[in-house]
């Protein structure tokens, strides 16, 4: 396959960055999209041009490193991660686009490289249960209905990569937010803390400078790890049932 | 120099009840005047940064990736062992311990192991209370699922994601530390050298990888917790930046390394498509519960099958060799990962290979989708059935697995005793960078259960020892050893730079890891391995006269990253040769082809190799100086290990 790559180049956070067009030749169908942009790299270095920076590295779908903005949508095609996505999903003679995520919350280091650490930020205002190691019942004191618990799980598989924040037209992280706020809302674990939690997670959110939720949906269309928006739903009653009755801030 | 393990005397079962009493402590409201700093934030680095500052210390956390969570131990997928023994199918501490201790070959510590088993009960209860959501039964109660090459289910799992729910709990409670001041993270941030003053670890170089600037954080006590050094291999299931630097550097400023050569390849991974390959995808070998292992009967079906002329379901039942069922009867496809992989690669080079390149064997679902239906099988694993979908274009429901066996986890590191501490005082290293519990080779769903004891339940203990022995004052980082580790890193990186060759870091790194595959992989010899030595220095040679690293240190640059780290790789490929060389023996993930039983399995030497080879750096281009550290079986019996 030969392709037309049309890559977001941007030295550092202050430069006004722009698009520079490469050329992909002897793309195989099997490669996945980061060892395209490998090969890519290596034949810039040959070549004495600055390779293209972009985030990776379990290659596997399950750090949330990876990114990118191919073709207008939050890694490609595909509803997965970028690392995940092959270029069997293109074709040859194809132009790809190739962006960092847009938002404000999450500003460009380098080409395609942003900073992410406002969802570190969320996590640290109540993402948690608040106990420390050692002195906890047994593992089994607390049956768990099995439908619970995988209605936790499914909330808890969020990888933090922000492509829900990519796809939204307002940049908003509700449902980064509220994967975690449900996950903690639906065991019994996270009960003591839970009204707390929905209100700090919510107020570091804004303060991050992330956008409203309007309900379009195309976050949950793009995640790769299918979180749906129910869980918004979810933080929305935890949060207004939090602010009625607020035993706390 | 003798090394001094610090296994505490008394039956093994009351050891580290005694040890833990016979601990120094430090008063609580000292325990603030003191700093430690954890390097890697993956589970061993982020429950032991976690549990520490709940303590009281003041931490600081680096790690090179974006954010803490995004460490390797995140993709672990099958699960966590424990000796809860909730399936009442006779399960004890004693029986992880004996387990986990014949799994490994009898290369590791009966006391470590033993703590080891002692404490996984209680990880259990702390993720539960964390909110991990851990598998549950139709009752309420936590399911578990027996796993690679155990013989009771005390296998813990959050679907095929158990790593990523275990490292997100061990986060949630870093986190909470950081809203509370009590760690400080430095992410985007790697660890350049150890520094040490008189002897004692007092701190780390840096390098921030955005600005590239070079600095220095002064500490008590400095805990490795960076990962394995599996990336050696350029491709294995280890995530792309999974480098061996900071254990490289700590172990060129003093600290022994051990049992380089023991290194693990996982049976069932996604085989090689392409040399544009830069990663293996592991499947877990939970699915080795279900998949049947197999390769049909002949070479001529074989090649067939590889001319595309004939497709898996059309081979009969006949003409099918489900070779670990028929050579290991009574553990059948569960034999320990050495065990497969070892006996993929024979059938593979008998010409019995599966795919085109002739390296796969199959993983067939079809009779578990008959037995159980496509809905049981689907809960069991769907996601990983979907991840093989995505990378190889194959639906796995219809057509069997193909996989190969890929490295995955290296059970060497560095050296520690019981305290979990090198032979710098002050320096310790924990979880996977350590050599201690596995031995020659690691049982499935024993890292994660490593990684967190060691953060959790063993350090918190230990460091308090250490410390209560220092003055709670300040460590000066004016102190001139700072400066001038400082120094020389600055030198390093500029070395790199000037070098301006013609091949990019990438050609030496696939260069290094197709030597150590093809000679120090899976089955090794003397041959072998003497040419693998002198290919190394060669490429060594090669690699700092003609590598091309573009751009400059003070901005974020991946390719210098890349090349500081394959720099290390190349000293470290040697020192694991040096190691498979001196092992006259087949143990585990260690196999010597002049050493094995008329069986072709794995032959012992316990008379002359009882050991653990630790290995001390005496300079550049010097071989390493080898020190024994004697193993001492007092309760278990050594036996040849035996699934048949």
């Amino acid at each position: 396959m030969k392709l037309t790559l049309k890559i977001w180049r941007q030295k550092n956070a202050a430069d006004k960055g722009g698009f520079a067009t490469y050329t992909a030749d002897q793309v195989s169908k099997d490669m996945s999209f980061l060892e395209m942009l490998d090969v890519l790299n290596d034949q810039l270095t040959e070549k004495g041009e600055d390779p293209v920076h972009f985030d990776h590295d379990c290659r596997e779908g399950i750090c949330g490193m990876c990114s990118l903005y191919i073709n207008g949508k939050p890694h490609g095609p595909q509803q997965t991660t970028t690392c995940q996505l092959h270029m069997r999903s293109f074709s040859d003679g194809e132009t790809i686009t190739i962006e960092p995520w847009r938002a404000k919350a999450f500003p460009v280091v380098k080409d395609l490289v942003v900073n992410r650490s406002a969802f570190d930020r969320i996590i640290q205002a109540g993402g948690y249960v608040s106990v420390n190691t050692g002195g906890v019942p047994d593992a089994n004191e607390i049956p768990i209905p099995k439908t619970i618990a995988d209605l936790a799980m499914d909330a808890a598989q969020c990888i933090g990569c922000g492509a829900c924040v990519a796809a939204c037209k307002n940049a908003s992280a509700m449902l980064f937010t509220s994967a975690k706020v449900s996950q903690l809302a639906l065991l019994p674990q996270g009960q003591v803390e839970r009204k707390t939690r929905a209100e700090k997670m919510v107020a570091q959110m804004d303060a991050e400078g992330f956008g409203a939720c309007t309900n379009t949906g195309a976050c949950e269309a793009e995640c790769p790890k299918g979180i749906s928006i129910t869980n918004i739903a979810r933080m929305n009653r935890e949060y207004f049932s939090a602010v009625v009755s607020s035993e706390n801030v | 120099m003798i090394l001094d393990s610090k296994i505490p005397a008394g039956p093994l079962a009351e050891k580290w009840t005694k040890h833990k009493f016979s601990s120094k402590l430090v008063n609580p409201a000292n325990k603030r005047k003191y700093d430690v700093i954890v390097v890697g934030t993956g589970l061993a680095g982020a429950s032991a940064a976690a549990s520490l500052a709940e303590l009281g210390y003041n931490v600081k956390a680096f790690c090179f990736q974006d954010s803490p969570r995004r460490a390797h131990s995140i993709a672990a997928q099958g699960g966590i062992n424990a000796a809860k023994n909730y399936q009442n199918d006779g399960d004890s501490i004693y029986r992880l311990f004996y387990d986990t201790i014949k799994g490994g070959d009898y290369r590791a510590r009966e006391a470590n192991v033993y703590r080891l088993a002692e404490v996984s009960v209680k990880i259990i209860d702390q993720c539960v209370a964390q909110g991990v959501p851990f598998a549950r039964e139709y009752g309420g109660l936590l399911a578990n699922r027996s796993f690679g090459g155990a013989q009771v289910s005390r296998t813990f799992y959050a679907r095929g994601q158990t790593g990523q729910q275990l490292l997100l709990g061990a986060y949630s409670a870093l986190s909470r530390q950081v809203a509370n001041g009590k760690v400080k993270l430095f992410p985007r941030t790697e660890m350049m050298d150890v520094v040490v003053i008189d002897g004692q670890a007092k701190g780390i170089v840096t390098r921030n990888l955005i600005t590239g600037a070079v600095e220095t954080h002064a500490a008590h006590a400095v805990l490795l917790c960076t990962g394995g050094y599996g990336n050696v291999f350029f491709l294995s299931t280890n995530a792309m930046g999974s480098n061996v630097t900071a254990a490289w550097r700590a172990h060129k400023r003093g600290a022994f390394f051990a049992n380089p050569c023991f290194t693990q390849i996982h049976p069932t991974c996604i085989p090689v498509s392409g040399d544009h390959q830069s990663k293996l995808t592991l499947m877990s070998e939970s699915l080795r519960n279900d998949g049947r292992v197999w390769v049909p009967a002949t070479v001529e079906i074989a090649e067939k099958l590889r001319k595309g002329q004939i497709k898996a379901n059309d081979i009969k039942e006949d003409d099918r060799d489900y070779f670990l069922e028929r050579k290991y009867p009574s553990f059948g496809n569960l034999v320990p990962r050495d065990v497969a992989s070892r006996n993929a690669k024979y059938v593979c080079d008998e010409g019995r290979g599966v795919n085109e390149t002739g390296e796969a064997v199959f993983l067939d679902f079809r009779d578990a989708i008959k037995r159980d239906t496509r809905k049981i099988i689907e809960q069991k694993y769907g996601n990983l059935f979907d991840m093989y979908k995505q990378i190889t274009g194959e639906d796995p429901y219809e057509n069997p697995m193909m996989i190969y066996p890929a490295v995955h986890y290296t059970m060497g590191g560095l050296w520690v005793d019981y305290n979990l501490m090198t032979t710098v005082p002050g320096l310790y290293a924990l979880g996977e960078a350590n050599f201690s519990e596995h031995g020659a080779n690691r049982l499935g769903a024993s890292a994660l259960m490593q990684g967190l004891a060691d953060g959790y339940f063993v350090i918190p203990y230990t460091v308090g020892d250490y410390l209560a022995q220092l003055a709670p004052t300040k460590v000066d980082e004016n102190h001139p050893e700072f400066a001038r580790a400082k120094e020389e890193v600055k030198q390093g990186i500029e070395r790199l730079l000037k070098i301006n060759g013609s091949k990019p870091v990438d050609y030496f790194h696939k260069r290094l890891g197709k030597i150590m595959w093809d000679k120090c992989g899976m089955a090794r010899t003397e041959i072998g391995l003497k040419e693998a030595k002198a290919d190394i220095q060669a490429l060594k040679k090669e690699f700092w006269s003609n590598v091309k690293v573009m751009g400059t240190n003070e901005e974020l640059n991946q390719t210098l990253e890349k090349a500081n780290r394959v720099a290390d790789f190349l000293e470290l490929g040697e020192l694991m040769v040096d190691d498979a060389l001196n092992r006259n023996e087949s143990c585990g993930g260690h196999f010597r082809e002049e050493y094995q039983t008329p069986d072709g399995e794995a032959l012992r030497d316990d008379e002359n190799f009882a050991y653990v080879a630790a290995w001390k750096y005496l300079g550049e281009g010097q071989d390493e100086e080898l020190v024994k550290e004697e193993l001492v079986f007092e309760n278990v019996k050594l036996t040849q290990r035996s699934y048949k």
